[in-house]
Parts: C-alpha cells; sequence; structure tokens
C-alpha cells in the first residue's frame, strides 16, 4: 500500500472516530440538561418532594419546558425548596402558576407539572411560585385508607 | 522457597520501576513527533486502522447481545422502553471502553510488542544506535502516541456501532418503539458523567496499553523465546492493568453519582 493510500485512510478513520464521539456527546448524551441552555430559574417550597430529583422535567400541559435544577431544604419551616430553570422560550408564565409534583405512571419517575395561573405579570429570574401541591407518596395513601376503613367499622 | 519469593518480588519492582524511567523517556522523546508527523501516520495506520474492522465487529455483535439481553431482562419488569438507555449507558460507561482495550491489547498490543521485541533480537535496534540514530524516538514514541491517539476513537466507534447493534435487535427485530429506544438514551444519559467519563476511560486504557506493550517489547530478551514471551506478557499485563484500572476508575468517577 502506498504511503498516499494509507495517510487517506488514517485520515478518514480519525474523521470517522471525532465524528462518533461527536454523535456521543451530543446526541447520546443530553448536552442541552448540562448547559442549561439560556433559561431562568423559579423556586417553589414543597411540603413533600417524594422521589424528586435533580433534572427531573418541569412540564407545561405535558410539554417540557424546563428541569429541576437544584433541591435544598429549608432551615425554618423543614420544606423543601426545589428550583426549577425553565428555558427562555417559556417566558410566558402567569405569576401564579401553581406547581405539582406528578408522577409519570403508577410507579414511574416524578416530573412537576406547571398550570398556568391567570395574572398578567409573568413569572422572571428570582420568583417563586407560591402555590404548590406535595407529592403523593403511596405509603401514606394506603396508611390514610386504612386508618379511615378501621374508622368506619 | 522464601528467598525465591523475596527474588522474584524484588525482580517485578525492578521490573516496574524500570518501565515508569521507559515511560519518562518516552515523553522526552515526543518533541521528534512534531519533526516527522510521517511516522506517526503511518503507526497510526498500523495500529489504529487495521485494528477497525475487529473493533467494529466485536461492537455490532456486543450492542446486539446487550439488546437482547436487556429486552429479555427488562421486559420482566414492563420497562423494556427503557431499553435504549440500558444499552446507552453500559456502551458508554463500561464496555464500549474496557471491551475496546481488551481487542486493543490482544490485535494492536501483541503486534507492537512482537515487532519492537524482534527488531531487538534481529539488532536491528543496535544497528540505529550504531547509526547514531536512537531508536527510542524514531521508533517506539510513533507507536506509543499512535496507540494513545487511537484508542479513545476507536472505543467511540465501538459504542457508536454498538448502539446501533442494539437498536436493530432492540427496535428493528423485538418491537421496542424506536423512538422510545433513542429517547429514552437520550434523557438518561449523562455527558459529563457517562460519554466523556468512559472516552477518559479509554484515554487511560491507551496509554496503559500501549505503555506495557511498547516496555516489553524494548525490554525483551533477544532470543525467539524471549520475544514469544514478552508478548504474552503485554497482553497479560495490559489486559489485566486495564480491567483493575477500570475498577478504580469507575469507583472514583461513578462514586459521587
Amino acid at each position: 500500500m502506498t504511503l498516499q493510500a494509507k495517510e487517506t485512510l488514517v485520515g478518514v478513520f480519525i474523521l470517522a472516530g471525532l465524528a462518533a464521539l461527536v454523535w456521543l456527546t451530543l446526541f447520546v448524551g443530553n448536552w442541552a440538561a448540562i448547559t442549561g441552555g439560556a433559561g431562568y430559574r423559579v423556586t417553589a417550597k414543597f411540603e413533600n418532594i417524594g422521589g424528586l430529583t435533580v433534572k427531573s422535567p418541569v412540564t407545561l400541559a405535558g410539554v417540557t419546558i424546563g428541569r429541576v435544577s437544584s433541591i435544598a431544604s429549608d432551615r425554618e419551616d423543614y420544606s423543601a425548596i426545589v428550583t426549577l430553570s425553565i428555558d427562555q422560550d417559556y417566558n410566558n408564565l402567569p405569576v401564579d402558576s401553581t406547581a405539582a409534583i406528578l408522577t409519570a405512571g403508577l410507579l414511574g419517575a416524578q416530573y412537576i407539572g406547571v398550570v398556568p395561573g391567570a395574572e398578567i405579570d409573568y413569572l422572571k429570574e428570582g420568583d417563586s411560585i407560591d402555590i404548590t401541591q406535595s407529592a403523593l407518596v403511596l405509603e401514606q395513601l394506603i396508611g390514610e385508607l386504612l386508618f379511615s376503613r378501621a374508622g368506619a367499622q | 522457597m522464601v528467598r525465591g519469593l523475596g527474588r522474584a518480588g524484588i525482580a517485578a519492582i525492578h521490573h516496574t520501576g524500570r518501565g515508569g524511567m521507559f515511560l519518562a523517556s518516552l515523553v522526552g522523546g515526543m518533541g521528534m513527533m512534531v519533526r516527522r508527523p510521517r511516522l506517526l501516520v503511518q503507526q497510526i495506520h498500523a495500529v489504529g486502522v487495521m485494528t477497525l474492522p475487529i473493533i467494529l465487529v466485536a461492537g455490532l455483535f456486543v450492542g446486539m447481545m446487550l439488546g437482547l439481553q436487556g429486552f429479555n431482562t427488562l421486559v420482566g419488569f414492563g420497562a423494556e422502553s427503557s431499553l435504549g438507555l440500558a444499552v446507552g449507558l453500559f456502551l458508554t460507561r463500561e464496555l464500549g471502553p474496557v471491551l475496546t482495550a481488551l481487542l486493543f491489547a490482544g490485535r494492536a498490543g501483541s503486534a507492537l510488542t512482537a515487532e519492537i521485541g524482534l527488531m531487538r533480537a534481529t539488532q536491528q535496534l543496535d544497528a540505529m544506535e550504531m547509526m547514531a540514530v536512537d531508536p527510542l524516538p524514531r521508533v517506539v514514541v510513533p507507536r506509543f502516541l499512535a496507540g494513545v491517539i487511537v484508542m479513545p476513537l476507536l472505543a467511540a466507534l465501538f459504542s457508536v456501532v454498538g448502539l446501533f447493534g442494539g437498536y436493530l435487535v432492540g427496535a428493528v427485530l423485538l418491537g421496542v418503539d424506536g423512538g422510545t429506544f433513542w429517547s429514552s438514551m437520550h434523557e438518561g444519559v449523562d455527558v459529563v458523567h457517562d460519554v466523556l467519563a468512559g472516552v477518559f476511560k479509554s484515554f487511560v486504557f491507551g496509554f496503559v496499553v500501549t505503555w506495557v506493550a511498547v516496555f516489553e517489547g524494548y525490554s525483551a530478551t533477544p532470543t525467539t523465546d524471549g520475544v514469544s514471551r514478552a508478548t504474552t506478557r503485554a497482553v497479560v499485563t495490559g489486559s489485566l492493568a486495564v480491567l483493575g484500572l477500570d475498577y478504580v476508575l469507575t469507583a472514583i468517577m461513578f462514586s459521587e453519582v
């Protein structure tokens, strides 16, 4: 094999390898979840976040509009403070929007569903969502059911 | 017997130390590569391009196996929609870097050791020294650099082909929805913790496997028997180092996730 043919093959090989690397990082991996995109952050307080984790999706009418960027515990009232990072495309959420922690399927992953309110002002960076609904914890539900049945008898 | 053990231990430590010094002189000889890029291109061809077919075929079969095994396991939990995620994580985190490194040690590492060992045995290296050509930067450094450069590329290609193999079996043959396959992968595979960690792993593996291979070749006893033993040792040591390092790197990189 001539040197030129070898050089061509090496070039093709290196290009193919780099293309594979780029494809792995951009397509297979979720690049947007790292950079966070151009978004704004709002916080929401929940009594119980259940199985919510960082990077769980935030949805509006089922459409993913952002992700959970951090979860912390409030030192004063022992609630959970969840920071949502929402894409700049969806900067028209009214300030009285509500957030609920929902479950995909019966036992699936948990996510935040946002229901828009009716105010004229929109949520912006640093605002907080005041009306929230905590996660349903299956054990608590079963416990309540058992108690209510015991009380009825 | 105790003395024999001690002697073997000292010999092993001595060997390791010489390997370290060899590595240092390799790094010292790297300046040469800027002036002679042709040498590097030749070695990338020998080490990388020639290894490509076995990597691609192996990747395809491993991906298909993952698709089949993953499907059979996940379907028991009704979770076959996560097949793409399982295949993606397996390939990018572990199987891509590790299997590529093992195949690389067997295909390219052994060839490097045998080649350099035979140069030693047929006194080609001595002849170069006679001509005042330092064989280290001329012979060893291009091979070493080529191995280090080529490994991450091979591992990435292995993963990509494997993903398509998994897709082929999972989505085309077994009927998992193709869109779900890719989107569950897209959702769950993290760029830094999974993809880049895998690339970093394959870089380390390439470094270690090639280093062991060229060192064993360079320090081989210049006889037929010595070269054959050096080749065996290069593959065995390289493979064991890859598996051991894989555990250590995994423990370090994935522990906080």
